[in-house]
């Protein structure tokens, strides 16, 4: 399958996007919390779950999406936000707490809602599923050729809420699509001490639906799996699973000391950035010069800056609007 | 008392582990489940260094799935082992409370005490450091709402050795909240009263009794773990104005201890509730009907209550310090308690 020019530079730009967000959010993350880390410290508190090498994941398949379209992603969430058009401003000033963010504050880096381009995120593992069924059934009933993905780790697929929703999604013919993001770790234990099969692709089988395996986070097929999958459900064809085989760069959250990984992990990883991937195959084809990805990347950086100025410039809420929005 | 001579300042995680290792040295029926708890130790260093020494058979990492590996503790208890399970936060409880509410509560009831679960439920709670709505709650009252489980929140490192050593001996399901911040854990908030002197040698303290953890005069405060912290730092500003608070510590959430409450209530004439969890159907609300209704002649002044204001943990840090109790806001309230 040829991928389009378009596309290819549709999928870099986001990947690098999500990168440099993440890269800045890294530092911005560790600003009042040095010499001593204090994970309530700082500009940006709480608990901070990047996804610097699991890009190709959420661009692979929210190329094929549009606005109608629904997301729904987990406690790691920003590459899928990226991708899926969320407010770059609104989002980034969410996670520094302030009033202009897309929950005014309240929900932070892991609870991030931006209902424009339907997209969600959550803090329980899992949980997020169940609520994409709910939007690919209400896609249905709509009467819509809209679809619902939501996002995963490889642990989520030993959860509950897994099972529920795919035999759900299965008997009613509904367009959702599971992407399961195996980084090969829930936070300390990997993927071989929590999954009784090497990959979840073959689960598929039990609800009587497609499973797609996309090996060593492969931008190109994650693109032409999802292409298919997103088809077959804009027609009709009910759910899939795709498991993508992806790179955690980092930690679980910033701050572990990640004591139960090999050292030579990342560092091999790091030679195989999907970034890089995309754009030297682009180079390769002459379908882009390296000019040309230097003027994109000066104006993604230019992007992120404005965003992260919104940000730290914006104000914080006042404390009793706390009190507010329990209810509409 | 006498007995217990050596001791060494631990931390509330440290003390935590030391009770655990010492009973499962003592008996090989128990071992631990959950989320990280191996090579990791708990995230919140609930099982550090146990997994080393005793093994992977005995320090079981789990996959994520609460309902599976928290109702298998159900099974296990039943045919005579004692396990301690780990449910990472206590705001992940949603998942897995059919296993919690309607099983490890009801089945010694519903078989008529013919069926013994001798599980401690271990599980980390509260907020104060930026964590947002799913990952801050305490939910004390969520389980002590509940028949059948015994709910134990300790403050201190000697009252979280000498809990869990009682936890994992009592034949019941015990659900033993442990507080985030009081664990003394190098990458969150550093306090003294996560750092404490605990004896080393085997020592268990009753499950269903408050503690007196500081005396006074003019109004009783009850607190819970990290209210029961500011509270005493409360009475330090109270005592600038020569007010004289007297502290308890609630450490059980189930069975509530009436009687040293309603005893220092009867000292004082006067009481205040500071719970971190929700104010509706609470802790606060318990204690008072308790006092209201129990000890309502030796009351000088109205209850009152301080807590969460029935709103979702907020992220934002202004929003969050806003809505959870602090020693400023119960020094105030006792002011206001005791010059109304």
């Amino acid at each position: 399958m040829e991928i389009s020019k378009e596309h290819l530079l549709w999928m870099y730009e986001k990947m690098k996007m999500s990168r440099l967000f993440e890269e800045r959010m890294q530092a911005a993350y560790m600003e009042g919390k040095q010499p001593v880390f204090n994970i309530g410290s700082g500009p940006v508190p709480g608990e901070m779950h990047l996804s610097n090498g699991q890009e190709p994941a959420a661009v692979g398949i929210c190329v094929h999406l549009k606005k109608e379209d629904t997301v729904t992603a987990p406690h790691r969430p920003h590459h899928h936000a990226i991708a899926k058009n969320v407010d770059l401003n609104k989002m980034t000033a969410e996670i520094f707490g302030k009033k202009t963010g897309l929950g005014k504050g309240k929900g932070g880096h892991m609870h991030l809602f931006d209902p424009e381009v339907k997209f969600s995120c959550g803090g329980i593992v899992a949980a997020g599923i169940p609520h994409a069924v709910g939007a690919a059934l209400a896609a249905k009933k709509k009467g819509k050729d809209w679809v619902a993905v939501s996002f995963i780790g490889e642990g989520a697929a030993n959860a509950g809420a897994f099972h529920e929703s795919l035999n759900l999604a299965s008997l009613w013919h509904l367009p959702l699509i599971v992407v399961i993001e195996d980084n090969s770790w829930g936070i300390s234990v990997p993927k071989s001490e929590s999954t009784c099969v090497p990959s979840n692709d073959v689960r598929a089988a039990a609800y009587g639906i497609k499973g797609y395996l996309v090996k060593d986070n492969d931008p190109f097929e994650m693109y032409k799996v999802s292409k298919e999958a997103v088809e077959r459900a804009r027609k009709g064809g009910g759910p899939s699973i795709i498991e993508i085989e992806t790179y955690r760069f980092l930690g679980h959250f910033q701050g572990d000391p990640e004591l139960y990984r090999d050292k030579e992990e990342v560092p091999s990883l790091l030679k195989k950035d999907p970034i890089n991937r995309v754009m030297n195959f682009m180079i390769e084809k002459n379908l882009s010069s390296k000019i040309d990805f230097e003027k994109i990347d000066a104006r993604i950086a230019a992007e992120i800056n404005n965003a992260y100025q919104f940000a730290m410039e914006s104000e914080l809420p006042h404390p009793e609007e706390a009190l507010e929005d329990v209810f509409v | 008392m006498e007995t217990l001579t050596k001791t060494k300042k631990l931390t509330g995680s440290k003390a935590m582990t030391l009770a655990i290792e010492q009973e499962m040295e003592r008996d090989d029926k128990i071992f631990i489940m959950g989320e990280d708890v191996g090579t990791y130790g708990g995230i919140f260093g609930s099982s550090t260094g146990l997994k080393e020494k005793f093994g992977s058979d005995r320090v079981m990492d789990t996959p994520i799935s609460e309902t599976a590996f928290i109702g298998a503790a159900i099974g296990a208890a039943a045919e005579g082992f004692r396990p301690i399970v780990e449910l990472m936060f206590v705001d992940f409880h949603g998942v897995v409370m059919d296993q919690i509410y309607n099983h490890m509560a009801k089945i010694t009831y519903m078989s008529g005490g013919n069926v013994k679960l001798p599980i401690v439920l271990t599980t980390a709670v509260g907020g104060g450091y930026s964590d947002a709505a799913q990952h801050s709650q305490t939910l004390y009252a969520s389980f002590g709402h509940l028949p059948g489980l015994k709910v134990v929140a300790p403050t201190y490192p000697f009252d979280i050795k000498g809990l869990m050593a009682a936890a994992i001996r009592d034949d019941n399901p015990v659900v033993f909240m442990f507080h985030k911040t009081l664990q003394g854990l190098g990458w969150m908030d550093q306090i003294p009263a996560s750092f404490g002197p605990v004896p080393e040698e085997e020592y268990t303290l009753p499950l269903n009794k408050a503690k007196v953890v500081q005396e006074g005069s003019d109004i009783t405060i009850v607190g819970v773990q990290m209210m029961t912290v500011a509270a005493v730092k409360a009475a330090e500003i109270l005592d600038g104005s020569a007010i004289s608070a007297e502290i308890i510590d609630l450490i059980s959430v189930k069975p509530i201890d009436k009687e040293t409450i309603i005893n220092s209530v009867k000292k004082t004439g006067r009481l205040l509730i500071v719970d971190e969890d929700y104010m509706s159907y609470g802790i606060t609300a318990e204690v008072a009907a308790i006092v209201a209704s129990e000890g309502f002649a030796a009351l000088k002044a109205p209850i009152c209550r301080l807590a969460n204001p029935d709103v979702p943990i907020p992220y934002s840090r202004v929003l969050e310090q806003y809505v959870l109790p602090n020693s400023h806001k119960i020094a105030e309230a006792a002011k206001k308690v005791i010059y109304s």
